[in-house]
């Protein structure tokens, strides 16, 4: 187990270096110029586009200014927000939790109705509740997020009024945070009410965010079932006598989890981008939020800073993934 | 800092607590502010959070006009060359009392010069208190070559000296640069090597209070009860952080906000229908136009650029792009801005004119390009929709035209060069209410290859903008603008597209609230009824 460990963690320094030679020169590539940028229609003068390129150190060449990031990131240090001129990490850390909150809000959600939909759907093959649970699947899958997320607030928002339209908690409250998690942080305001507020604020972004999580893990437990149920042991198991809930629960669906878990990994990373949607639409300060605004401002420090951590936390999840197949099954960790 | 922040955050938050029954005002914003320091800054977002609400300035734009009104000066004199402006503070001018920090003087001398010396001067400790940022706005408005000299004269008495004469310069104090910070919390910060604390939690003398920001969430303020003109209706201040116009208009509906900015144009109509909202419009101070290059043929003869203006219908542009919320602009200066010569006749749109005038200038099988703005701006929304219906105006003149677009700042790069091929569809949004700010910087020769996107110098034009510049008198100086306009609109470098009209929708409980022509967002004076 500890070679399998090493072996994944010899292949994330490469491929964080990658990530941070690509969020590097991609954002140069695009067109679009951050000090351009700073005065819109007003046209700055030649000289001043100069000392401003200087004081930020984009008149350097390219290879200059990696180098001196990369040396940066080595000390911590991801750069300076040319529009906040705050820290990026800083920044970064504060809004994290909110995207955290309701990513975390938004898998579970997906995990707890899409494993049992889709096992439903596999045991059920071929009936009324197999064509109705993927037929939705299907919906979901295809739902664009941003009109989702508007057509959810209009009518439970606005027409039934039974959730709050956007933000993580009502205004009324106000304390300071703790964790950055809202939910948590309302419990420990002891503010009367505060903790409700969180949680309804919850609802729509988790439905928004969740749904093509849910479509997909709904579809990968289906199928992975099917192919496990038709196994051997399986009907070694059932002619053994083993209850039908025994036969499912425990052996087939153990053995189709793999697939599944691969899946919701790579979900988490989908996730990111859909945040990014679902950010914007309630209102929720987070990173996505945070990444767009930056592209807009062509907000270099910002975006490569940003990238490299998210890309960061992408390849830690992966890490954590093929640490659960070890688990999974000992097959995978003893190949090693 | 955290720990500042998080103390003033628990100490609000029991004030908040305490006072069950206060007056809150949310208001939906647009966008999260990128500071507090607002002289850092270009965007109106940012001045909404900073400096109206928390800041004064010399001088102060009267509510819903662009006149120029006493703010911290009570008076001033300028001097007979022009150069000279003396200013007199008001006495007894409280900077706010926080949890970050307690004033122990009142407002003076110290304080108006080094808020502008700390934009102006290199080796001012503030100048580049934060590296990576830069007053852009002071360099923009040209203030580094007009200053010769700010001088305290005495404690209430401030003495500014310009190289040359400048008439738009009180309208320039009395942009969101010139807020006046208070000396006594800088030195505190320099002292505590805390100097970035003055960009994230501001200390000033306006209306309200800065009490915690949560990033990209919420702003909150409360009403300054040592306010010099007096404590405000309304206790608190919220600005909910909102970037979607469909969801602030659902905010609004719910009673999460009270007002917000911005609506989609297509919600207006049923905004105006809902009997719980009411809507104030002002027209923009702002103007969007078609920039022919005046120094390639042939758009080098009037005769063309006239021709052409009368071949593009605005109405139809106007109502397909704003839905009506825009007015057709005939002159380069919206009509709300003193100066604007009402006399003058816009260009018909009369394609068999057109299509002769094109004939008679020798221009046969023109073709040419259009450059159409890759993003929506205040003052027009959908350039490639503009474009579009632009080309199909042309083609009935037998004139080609090919739209042409790239990514922003690359537009506003390239659009500048005098070389250019093509007229650029581009605008203005006014700075400081003063017609120097549109008629001098977009048409003026020394903006040729910068924001003359024309590349238009005529002489008689340019005498007539510097004159005004150098004249103090504003009688005269209308004149001379009403006089410039009337030589623009006989030499036709641009097709003046449009104004648009901005609309401001609210719960009928909000009283009391007024637009501003220069596109500020303030509450001051507000009340919300029960």
């Amino acid at each position: 187990m500890f070679r399998f460990l090493l072996g994944r963690l010899a292949v994330l320094i490469p491929t964080f270096i990658g990530v941070s030679i690509i969020a590097f020169s991609f954002i140069r590539l695009l067109p679009g110029d951050p000090v351009m940028l700073m005065s819109g229609e007003r046209v700055m003068t030649p000289e001043r586009y100069a000392e401003i390129s200087h004081r930020l150190g984009y008149d350097r060449s390219y290879i200059v200014q990696y180098l001196d990031y990369l040396w940066g990131i080595l000390r911590g240090d991801f750069g300076t927000s040319i529009s906040t001129k705050s820290s990026v990490l800083g920044q970064f850390f504060q809004l994290f939790p909110a995207t955290l909150e309701l990513s975390l809000c938004a898998i579970i959600f997906a995990v707890v109705l899409g494993i049992p939909a889709g096992v439903l759907a596999a045991i059920k093959r071929g009936s009324f509740w197999d064509q109705t649970i993927m037929g939705t699947a299907l919906i979901g899958f295809s739902m664009p997020i941003f009109w989702w997320g508007l057509l959810l607030i209009i009518l439970f928002s606005g027409v039934l009024q039974w959730t709050p339209v956007s933000g993580r908690i009502s205004l009324m409250y106000f304390f300071p945070s703790v964790t950055g998690f809202m939910l948590i942080d309302s419990l420990l305001s002891g503010q009367k009410g505060a903790f409700t507020s969180a949680l309804s604020h919850l609802i729509l972004p988790t439905i928004v965010l969740g749904t093509i999580p849910l479509a997909v893990i709904a579809r990968q437990t289906r199928s992975a079932m099917l192919e496990v149920l038709s196994e051997d042991y399986v009907r070694t198991a059932r002619a053994k006598g083993l209850s039908s809930f025994r036969v499912v629960g425990i052996h087939a669906l153990r053995n189709a989890m793999i697939p599944v878990v691969t899946t919701i990994g790579l979900q988490i990373g989908v996730m990111l981008a859909g945040a990014i949607l679902t950010e914007t639409i309630f209102s929720w300060p987070g990173i996505g939020k945070w990444m767009v605004d930056s592209v807009f401002r062509r907000d270099y420090p910002v975006i490569q800073g940003g990238l490299l951590i998210i890309a960061g936390m992408i390849m830690l999840v992966n890490l954590i993934v093929d640490l659960l197949y070890g688990l999974l099954n000992p097959r995978i960790r003893h190949q090693n | 800092m955290k720990k500042t922040i998080f103390a003033a955050a628990l100490l609000a938050a029991t004030a908040l607590a305490g006072v069950a029954n206060a007056k809150t005002l949310v208001y939906c914003s647009e966008g999260s502010p990128e500071g507090f320091d607002p002289a850092l800054y270009t965007a109106g977002t940012t001045f909404d959070a900073s400096s109206r609400p928390v800041f004064n300035r010399l001088v102060e734009f009267k509510p819903g006009t662009t006149e120029i009104e006493p703010g911290l000066a009570e008076s001033w004199t300028i001097s007979d060359d022009g150069l000279q402006y003396t200013f007199k503070l008001r006495p007894g001018v409280k900077f706010q009392t926080t949890d970050f920090f307690t004033p122990t003087r009142d407002m003076n001398a110290d304080d108006v010069v080094f808020s502008f010396e700390r934009q102006w001067k290199e080796d001012n400790a503030w100048h580049k208190y934060i590296p990576e940022g830069s007053y852009e706005y002071f360099a923009g408005m040209g203030l580094p070559e007009l200053l010769a000299n700010i001088e305290k004269v005495d404690d209430l008495t401030v003495k500014f000296t310009l190289k040359n004469k400048e008439a738009p310069f009180l309208a320039n104090l009395g942009m969101d640069f010139g807020s006046i910070q208070s000396k006594e919390y800088a030195d505190k910060l320099q002292a505590d090597n805390k100097m970035v604390q003055l960009n994230q939690m501001p200390v000033g003398t306006g209306p309200f209070t800065f009490v915690a920001y949560q990033q990209d969430a919420a702003i909150r303020f409360k009403a300054n009860d040592a306010y010099w003109k007096g404590r405000e209706k309304i206790d608190d201040l919220v600005f909910a952080i909102t970037p979607d116009a469909a969801v602030r208009l659902q905010k609004l509906k719910a009673g999460e906000c009270q007002i917000f900015p911005y609506p989609n144009a297509a919600d207006v109509p049923a905004i105006k229908s809902d009997d719980t909202l009411t809507t104030m419009e002002e027209n923009g101070l702002n103007v969007a136009y078609l920039a022919y290059n005046t120094q390639q043929a042939p758009f080098d003869k009037v005769e063309v650029r006239k021709a052409l203006n009368m071949a593009i219908n605005k109405k139809a542009i106007v109502d397909a792009v704003f839905e009506g919320a825009a007015e057709v602009a005939k002159n380069p200066i919206p009509p709300s801005m003193w100066g604007y010569n009402k006399a003058i006749e816009d260009d018909k749109y009369d394609p068999e004119a057109a299509k002769k005038a094109l004939e008679a200038a020798g221009v046969k099988d023109l073709s040419m390009k259009i450059w159409a703005m890759p993003v929506a701006r205040p003052y027009m929304l959908n350039a490639r929709r503009a474009a579009e219906l632009m080309q199909a105006d042309l083609d009935k003149i037998g004139v080609k035209a090919e739209i042409v677009s790239m990514e922003w700042a690359e537009y506003l790069a390239k659009s500048k060069d005098v070389k250019r091929d093509g007229a650029v569809i581009l605008g203005w949004t006014g700075d400081n209410g003063d017609p120097d700010n549109f008629l001098h910087t977009l048409l003026g020769c020394d903006a040729v290859g910068g924001n003359n996107r024309a590349q238009w110098c005529n002489k008689e034009f340019n005498d007539l903008v510097l004159k005004a510049k150098t004249t103090v008198d504003q009688a005269e100086r209308t004149k001379l603008y009403e006089e410039a306009q009337v030589v623009f609109k006989r030499e036709a470098p641009w097709d003046t597209l449009d104004h648009s009209v901005v609309v401001m929708p609210m719960s009928k409980k909000v009283k009391g609230y007024i637009m501003s022509p220069l596109g500020h967002h303030s509450f001051s004076g507000v009340d919300v009824e029960e």
